[in-house]
């Protein structure tokens, strides 16, 4: 009784009513023969048809299944004793929410069973047995309803095709506005649980305060129970890993970019460049993990061989390998750039006698910069928002340091590490991540739209 | 020199239509094409694109203080044979040059010499203006500062004005040099390129067609530059246009499908054409 | 205005090339050096690509195979079997530790203390028996029966028979001591120790013992999400680009989809995390590490990627396709499904094989909705608790045991080759497909 069956039974139902609908518009034209006097052809009666039975049926499914949860948790938890639920916080009283789903489907339990809890897990699981049949009766039903009203409404006038043309427009429409609900989505998911975090603590201590050491207090009266959540640490390491990759990645990007579109000759340019941008399509664990087991032992061990003290997971492993990452991003855009800056540039220069290099460097370079500086805007912005190899190699310590041999932790490794592991969805902690997030997002916004838009108008300039 | 011309003229007096539609025949010159004051000589030159011949053995002189124009149909190699004065040959790929071609007495194709300061003794100027996306005056100070030519900014001041006032420009944006050279009328663009190229005291100065992306007007101005520029320069220019060869070029090369068909006198080619395809060109049966 | 007579003013041509043929060397220098730092710069690149692969596959090419020892096990029929039914979960649930152990210290018999002993029998993995039950179970004749078997050993063991212990270091440092690395050498010089294929790394889920970990539970999990990926996003890119290609008007709104379509493409994928874990999991009650989650948060991330290559490919097709369409009498939306989609679908197969092996790589997200949970069994469908193969290196590369360093490097090569494979894919369909105008 999944709902995998019951999208299988629909599609059966869809091809159904796809034949029946061709059928139908064939029989009621009197018969194949009389085809001519349909307004459409007799498939766009059956995709009708097929359309109508299936796409109210399905909607309704992905909302019934969307917030069927929701629904029957909400009428569990208010039939609740209120001797049970009085004196409870929110985040115990989702707990014992928990306790009782968990009951209900038969899964391990943190807390002792009393009666009542015994009760409502009862009325869960009764719940929900009665919600998945009406699930199952409701959806068919109105698929065949919609198949029905389909059918009635053919006949040899009715304008099938352009009918389903509306309707495929009107569902390519929804498709194209997933985007902007897709950042719709991220933006209300981390507004939401950010505002709830600033209401427990001043948005001044977050983006101002120096000290990070998140702390949930599981009783009021515990030591060190207000964790302390100045993020200034955070974005000074995401800063310092940044700027150590962008060291690494500028440089070698963009002069692996220039002697590949100025010097290389056809034959290494075309083993040269896509050898390089093999390592953008390298996943990033996998850096995370040449970081964490190569580069940051070898980075310590080099330290310690000149006499400095090398944290074993120090920014500048990190950078580095993030640097490493970030060579292709930047050598591919800043070739695209260089490839549009048109020849006659390079002639009026080679013509007063300039060298290869003087015309790189005086016209070509110049030329090209805001399309560059656009590129590394953008690399910058992958920087900021990187997690696996931080994960991986900066360790977690929120180190207020401007020395790239400590150990620093920055926003994203703070995201996953806050929001990992077992705990309430509520608590400041987790808020916190989305607060973080939030952070993320913005910055990674403004970067992104800025360098896009520079891209775009030297793109303009050039065409 | 003059026997061989007359000998040559008795052949190509008799071409027949077949070798007229331009077969594979290497054609010999109409015309005298030395000068008595060579700056530079151009001798038996050929240019392959890969296995493509695209000159077929040119020859001809470009005189002091004269302005050649070269004139003929699309394609037919006259822009090609420009380039190879300056090497900008150099840059395309698979292109190679043979016969020889001296400044002053030196073979610019020799293993020892090098484009760079050749390219500075030999200007050019192109088909669409070219300004570099910097002010007015960084473009006209490239070439010096790259050359060193001078040794302080007063120096270089001096040299961006007289530059400017060459190509008769100054007035125009003496108030302005530090705004974008792309932002001038494409007629002060093409005037700005010629004072880049003045500005490192080139000896020759080779032009592309450089008022084929003009209006009526700016082309008149530019023309008359050319025309003042001659009392201090070599200039070769490849144009399309008939009338303009015969305003501003004392000589005038007529090519044809990477021959050079007939050279000499502006006025005589215009007037009296020996060769029947120069006269089949300047009379606009075809190009 | 200046003097005209200054000498700066006029350069003579033959004072300009002196300067400047005084000058060339000192330029020539410069360009020299611009040109090797360019030459260098590529070459750092190309570099580090092989240092990556080189790192990899020397840490990782040993675990393909497994150190088994052999021995000679009796299995009597009192221990395994005692009912003597040969039924299938007796015979899985008999113990076959103590016939293993049994055999073991027939082989060693000065061993009589319990610490030495226990310390003997610790060479034996422990899931040697099960391997063993499943072999009887497979084979219920070889009950009552003595054979040579293949047995799979500890980590530390296997670690120690591939060279990765130092057995130099004071042995205080080793993770197995001289006694037993003595034993170890005696069992291999009576051939009893051998480095066989390790099939258990591609069929056995995740596993606290390196010796029993594998990436078939990953896999599933990865292939699971994909197809379910693939499926969700694949039409929805399409239609995305169809319409905002061919039929949207130039608007406002079009601009702010266009713009935001950009701009999602570079979001940082941990926001996708985010997103997953406040709406899917959060509001809507989506199962937590499961396929089906990872893979809605997947499609949102790689939708993007398809709909800019989908556009590209709609665009690289030429108006005259459209123009015949329509003339013929084709509605706009049968010009769009019968000419152009068909020829513009290679270009969105290759961005859509593209955007899958992106979200093939992807771990970010992933570990915010869940992925992270220490899960054994293989799943078997889209809602079943689930991890994917990038997760579980990232779980992998965490876990302190040596042996998981080798099986870490395996799984990333394994990762890797199918990123090779997809990439090789959209590669040859783009070259296949291609056409030009």
């Amino acid at each position: 009784m999944n709902a995998w069956t019951l999208i299988l039974l629909l599609l059966a139902v869809m091809a159904a009513a796809y034949n029946l609908g061709r059928k139908r518009a064939i029989s009621g034209a009197g018969g194949i023969a009389q085809i001519k006097t349909l307004h459409s052809l007799p498939v766009y009666y059956g995709l009708y048809a097929a359309l109508w039975a299936g796409i109210p049926a399905l909607l309704l499914l992905g909302l019934w299944s969307g917030f069927q949860d929701q629904i029957i948790t909400a009428l569990v938890s208010s039939s609740l004793p209120p001797d049970i639920v009085n004196g409870l916080s929110e985040g115990r009283i989702g707990l014992l929410i928990n306790d009782i789903k968990n009951l209900a489907t038969g899964n391990i339990v943190s807390s002792t069973v009393t009666p009542e809890i015994q009760a409502a897990a009862d009325q869960f699981a009764r719940l929900e047995w009665i919600a998945s049949g009406a699930k199952w009766l409701v959806v068919l039903a109105v698929a065949i309803a919609g198949l029905a009203l389909a059918l009635s409404q053919t006949a040899p006038k009715m304008r099938a095709r352009n009918r389903v043309e509306t309707i495929v427009k009107g569902i390519m429409i929804l498709f194209s506005s997933i985007a902007i609900l897709t950042t719709l989505g991220i933006l209300l998911s981390v507004v939401f649980e950010s505002l709830r975090f600033f209401h427990s603590i001043p948005p001044l201590d977050f983006f101002l305060g120096i000290n990070w050491s998140p702390q949930i207090a599981l009783r009021a009266d515990q030591v060190g129970a207000s964790g302390e959540f100045g993020a200034i640490p955070l974005f000074t390491g995401t800063l310092m890993v940044s700027v150590i990759a962008m060291l690494v990645a500028v440089p070698i990007g963009l002069m692996a970019a220039i002697y590949l579109s100025e010097y290389a000759s056809r034959k290494v340019r075309a083993f040269a460049k896509p050898v390089i941008e093999v390592l953008a399509g390298i996943p990033t664990v996998v850096y995370g993990f040449f970081a964490a087991l190569t580069v940051a032992p070898f980075v310590r061990e080099l330290g310690e061989s000149v006499g400095l003290h090398v944290a074993s997971e120090s920014a500048l492993a990190a950078g580095l390998v993030m640097g490493v990452m970030i060579i292709p991003f930047v050598s591919s855009l800043s070739d695209d750039v260089i490839n549009a800056v048109p020849q006659s540039m390079r002639d009026g220069s080679f013509a007063l006698g300039a060298t290869q290099s003087e015309t790189i460097r005086r016209v070509i370079v110049p030329a090209a910069l805001p399309g560059i500086v656009g590129g590394i805007l953008l690399a910058v912005s992958r920087a900021i928002g990187e997690t696996m190899i931080v994960v991986m190699a900066a360790g977690m310590s929120a180190n207020l340091t401007a020395n790239p041999l400590d150990s620093v932790t920055t926003v994203t490794v703070q995201i996953v590490t806050l929001l990992t592991g077992d705990q309430e969805f509520d608590s400041a902690k987790t808020l916190a991540a989305f607060a973080l997030g939030l952070t993320l997002f913005m910055v990674t916004l403004v970067l992104n739209v800025i360098a896009l838009t520079i891209v775009r108008k030297y793109r303009e300039q050039y065409d | 020199m003059s026997t061989v011309v007359e000998v040559m003229e008795k052949t190509t007096g008799a071409m027949s239509s077949a070798e007229l539609a331009g077969e594979q025949h290497s054609r010999a010159t109409v015309g005298d094409f030395t000068v008595a004051d060579a700056r530079m000589a151009c001798r038996e030159v050929e240019v392959w694109y890969g296995p493509k011949k695209a000159i077929n053995g040119v020859s001809l002189d470009i005189g002091k203080n004269e302005v050649l124009s070269m004139i003929g149909p699309s394609g037919c190699g006259k822009s090609t044979f420009l380039r190879c004065l300056n090497r900008m040959n150099d840059t395309i790929d698979g292109c190679r040059v043979t016969g020889s071609i001296l400044l002053d007495g030196q073979d610019i194709y020799d293993k020892s010499l090098d484009p760079v300061p050749l390219r500075a003794r030999v200007g050019m100027v192109f088909q669409k203006p070219n300004p570099f996306p910097k002010s007015i005056y960084e473009n006209v100070a490239y070439g010096p500062k790259i050359h060193g030519l001078t040794n302080n900014r007063a120096e270089l001041d001096a040299l961006v004005e007289s530059s400017l006032r060459k190509a008769g420009l100054w007035d125009e944006v003496k108030d302005r040099l530090d705004q974008a050279g792309t932002g001038l009328s494409g007629g002060q663009q093409q005037r700005l390129c010629i004072a880049r190229t003045i500005a490192v005291s080139p000896e020759v100065i080779l032009m592309d067609e450089p008022c084929s992306a003009l209006d009526p007007i700016a082309t008149a101005i530019v023309e008359e530059l050319i025309d003042e520029l001659r009392s201090q320069y070599s200039i070769a220019i490849v144009t399309h246009s008939m009338q303009q060869a015969a305003r501003v070029s004392q000589r005038t090369a007529y090519f044809h499908l990477g021959d050079l068909i007939e050279i000499g006198e502006t006025n005589d080619i215009f007037t009296s054409p020996k060769h029947r395809l120069t006269e089949d060109y300047i009379t606009g049966r075809f190009g | 205005m200046t003097n005209p007579s200054t000498p700066s003013d006029s350069v003579t041509p033959r004072r300009a090339a002196d300067i400047v043929n005084a000058s060339l060397k000192r330029r020539y220098a410069k360009e020299r050096r611009f040109r090797l730092i360019g030459a260098a710069a590529v070459g750092l690149g190309l570099t580090f690509v092989l240092l990556l692969f080189g790192d990899i596959i020397s840490k990782g090419y040993t675990a393909f195979q497994q150190t088994y020892i052999q021995l000679p096990v009796t299995l009597s029929e009192d221990l395994i079997d005692p009912e003597g039914t040969r039924d299938p979960m007796t015979l899985a649930r008999a113990d076959y530790m103590t016939p293993i152990r049994q055999s073991l210290r027939q082989f060693f018999p000065e061993v009589k203390d319990r610490r030495t002993r226990r310390q003997l029998n610790s060479i034996i993995s422990v899931g040697a028996p099960q391997l063993l039950g499943e072999e009887v179970v497979a084979d219920p004749a070889l009950v009552g029966t003595t054979h040579e078997y293949w047995i799979l050993v500890d980590d530390d063991i296997d670690m120690l028979v591939k060279g990765y212990i130092d057995r130099n270091a004071p042995e205080s440092d080793r993770r197995v001591n001289d006694q037993v690395i003595g034993w170890i050498d005696r069992l291999e010089q009576e051939g009893r120790v051998a480095k066989r294929f390790n099939t258990i790394f591609f069929t056995h889920g995740t596993s606290r013992e390196p010796e029993l970990a594998g990436i078939a539970g990953a896999l599933m999990g990865s292939f699971y999400t994909l197809i379910l990926a693939l499926t969700l996003s694949f039409p929805i890119g399409v239609g995305a680009a169809l319409y905002l290609e061919e039929f949207a008007p130039k608007n406002r709104w079009t601009d702010l989809i266009e713009v935001n379509i950009n701009n999602l493409a570079a979001v940082p994928s941990i926001v996708f995390g985010l997103l997953g874990l406040a709406v899917f999991i959060g509001f809507f009650g989506v199962p937590r590490s499961t396929p089906l989650v990872a893979a809605l948060v997947l499609t949102l991330m790689t939708l993007p990627i398809i709909i800019i290559s989908s556009r590209a490919a709609l665009k690289s097709v030429p108006p005259s396709i459209r123009e015949a369409a329509l003339g013929v009498g084709a509605s706009p939306l049968q010009t769009q499904f019968h000419h152009v989609l068909p020829l513009a679908m290679p270009g969105m197969l290759t961005g859509t094989i593209l955007g899958m092996a992106h979200a093939l790589g992807e771990t970010a997200p992933l570990l915010m909705i869940g992925m992270i949970a220490f899960i054994v069994d293989v799943p078997g469908g889209f809602t079943d608790p689930a991890t994917v193969l990038p997760v579980q290196i990232f779980l992998w590369a965490d876990s302190p045991e040596r042996g998981f360093v080798e099986r870490t490097s395996a799984a990333i090569m394994v990762l890797l080759a199918f990123l090779f494979l997809m990439n090789l894919a959209a590669v040859l369909l783009r070259r296949r497909f291609e056409r030009r105008w």
